[in-house]
């Protein structure tokens, strides 16, 4: 049972604040969708807990566990039991995607995985992604269309096996099948009940597929609004205007 | 080009085996810019005075023959004429060529390594034939380690139908100067593979250039290199298309890490009028690790026929980028292995077109040694 809490925080880019004091507290078993309008900080609130070095804390915290992860480095975090899966997963060039795969699990394990069972794990976990397994020997997200990026995100993702895992708008740019792909990778990961899942999106399209929890509203910087899924339906037929006007 | 730049071609004009027909570089000229004439030990200005030594050491593959020959043997200086006051200096300073030869359409059964030591102070000077008749095949290693002060020509003359690799390690102490350039002649159809790897040494400069005798050559010439801090690492590339049909590929990667760390590229092409049908590409890349190192990197082209097959080239030169590291690290991978992963990275993809795999793994731990500094 892992807890992920988020008190009062606020986060500056370039002295510019974005977050406003964000409080929400993620559960294993359970699944928040934050929902918000382009702009509203949902992306910089995921890229603040991770520790990506462009955003500065101005104040509050964030517990895994009751550890402050604002103390620890980005792949601390990772290893605690957090996992970000990004919006736009970078390509790196000259690093193959199962020397990466396995500098990853090895890092987050503590030890290094057995060839064989790795190499099972791995093949499985592409099968249920409809990943190509040439992927393996490829340089990690080089060439990878919008869609491959994301299925290899959630592959990661079932590999890492974290604690909390944060999904930066993993449903964007996806066309239909893809979208299925992807959420029967997260609803795979979710139902162990070990995990939980912070799934942040523009769109409700996605919540057909990965039925939240809660729901909560992001506007200005803040949670404007929480509630259960039925919020979502609210916000498919109303549109965030309420919210932008309010937090304007 | 700017209206005070002139044509390439000019700037490769001048050749001479007679040193007084050079002028001791000043650091004003194209050709001397770049580099710390005061570090050249006097290699430069005549002030170098050969006490020094470089013992040459050949492991033959049994299908080659290797001598060593006099000034006066009619195979030494054949294919090229010495071209900036260090290679001239070198031409006129050497006592003793050796001269490698693969017989005709012969296939050598392993690499011939030459490992070059230098013996510490004093300045060397050198000369080395690699001769390639007609249909054969050859690896040929140039492994220079030690200490001192070296200047040399190299001879590359690759005869019709015939293929030559060479790959040439620059491992040297951190005090040794070395300056040297090699010269690859491809005559018909020959093809010729270059692979520099410059590691050591308190300033190598190295100038490797290519040019056809006939239609239908191939060179394809890639080099990696690892400057520490202080170190002046410089590679000079030329490749002078006169013939037509002909291709070439230039791919130069370094990475850069430590104050006053300094790496200079230039790559120059030339596709003469004659030179229809020519394919080239030259790439440089540099990856800056730390704060205080520094790249310069040219890339000329000059294309004087309107008939060509393709022709490009592209510089870049950057950090180490946050991003990457950011998303190795946000899986869970140290800084520091996320670093090397990156790196190992960048060059690796060079380094696995070494065809030779002791010298590839060889490579490969030279470069883990590198990142563990």
């Amino acid at each position: 049972m892992s807890t992920l809490e988020i008190r009062d925080l606020q986060v500056a880019v370039e002295d510019k604040e974005i977050l406003r004091g964000v409080n929400l507290t993620v559960k294993s078993g359970e699944t928040h969708a934050i929902m918000g309008p382009n702009g509203s900080g949902k992306s910089t609130l995921a890229y603040a807990i991770a520790g990506h070095p462009k955003y500065t804390i101005t104040g509050g915290q964030v517990l895994l566990d009751g550890a402050d992860l604002l103390e620890l480095s980005v792949d601390e975090r990772a290893r605690a039991g957090l996992f970000l899966a990004m919006q736009y997963p970078v390509e790196v060039p000259g690093v193959s995607v199962s020397n990466f795969l396995r500098s990853a699990v090895t890092a987050v394990r503590g030890e290094a995985p057995k060839l064989r069972e790795f190499a099972k794990d791995l093949k499985n976990g592409m099968d249920a992604l409809s990943i190509d397994p040439a992927f393996a020997q490829r340089n990690l997200n080089e060439g990878f269309s919008g869609g491959e990026k994301k299925r290899h995100e959630i592959l990661q993702m079932e590999l890492l096996k974290p604690k909390i895992a944060v999904l930066d708008e993993t449903d964007s740019g996806l066309d239909v099948d893809a979208l299925r792909v992807v959420s029967e990778g997260i609803n795979r990961f979710r139902a162990t009940g070990e995990t939980g899942v912070l799934l942040i999106t523009h769109y409700t399209r996605i919540l057909r597929y990965v039925k939240p929890d809660f729901v909560h509203v992001f506007a200005g910087g803040r949670i404007v609004e929480a509630g259960g899924p039925e919020l979502a339906d609210k916000l498919e037929s109303e549109g965030y205007e309420q919210y932008t006007k309010a937090s304007a | 080009m700017g209206l005070n730049e002139k044509p390439l071609s000019t700037l490769h004009e001048k050749a001479s085996y007679d040193l007084a027909d050079f002028e001791v570089p000043t650091g004003r000229e194209e050709a001397w810019r770049f580099t710390p004439l005061s570090r050249l030990k006097g290699l430069h200005n005549g002030k170098a005075e050969p006490v020094g030594h470089v013992r040459v050491d050949v492991d033959a593959a049994p299908e080659v023959t290797v001598e060593t020959v006099g000034r006066d043997d009619a195979r030494v200086g054949k294919s090229f004429v010495p071209a900036d006051r260090v290679s001239a200096q070198a031409w006129n300073s050497f006592e003793k060529a050796t001269v490698i030869t693969v017989p005709r359409e012969a296939v050598t059964s392993k690499p011939t390594v030459l490992t070059l030591t230098g013996s510490g102070d004093g300045a060397a000077y050198g000369h080395l034939v690699i001769k390639v008749e007609p249909m054969a095949e050859a690896a040929i290693v140039l492994d220079h380690k030690g200490s001192g002060v070296y200047a040399d020509n190299i001879e590359f003359v690759v005869g019709d139908g015939a293929s030559l690799k060479i790959v040439s390690l620059q491992d040297w102490d951190d005090d040794a100067v070395h300056v040297s350039h090699h010269h690859a002649q491809l005559a018909k159809d020959a093809t010729f593979r270059s692979f520099v790897v410059t590691l050591g040494g308190d300033l190598v400069r190295l100038s490797p250039s290519v040019s056809y005798t006939a239609a239908g050559g191939d060179a394809d010439l890639s080099g990696v290199y690892f400057v520490d801090a202080g170190q002046h690492l410089e590679h000079r590339l030329l490749v002078d298309h006169s013939q037509p049909n002909c291709k070439s590929n230039v791919d130069y990667r370094g990475a850069l890490q430590g104050q006053d760390a300094h790496a200079v590229w230039i790559g120059d092409v030339i596709i003469r009028v004659e030179a229809e049908g020519t394919d080239t590409y030259e790439l440089n890349r540099n990856l800056i690790l730390t704060d205080g190192a520094r790249a310069d990197s040219v890339p000329n082209l000059e294309i004087l026929t309107g008939e060509v097959a393709g022709a490009g080239h592209a510089s870049a030169s950057g950090r180490l980028d946050d991003e990457h590291i950011f998303y190795l690290q946000a899986r869970g991978i140290p800084h520091d292995e996320a670093r090397r992963l990156v790196v190992r990275g960048f060059l690796g993809q060079l380094i696995e077109k070494i065809q030779i795999e002791e010298i590839r793994d060889r490579v490969f731990a030279a470069l883990e040694d590198e990142l563990a500094r």
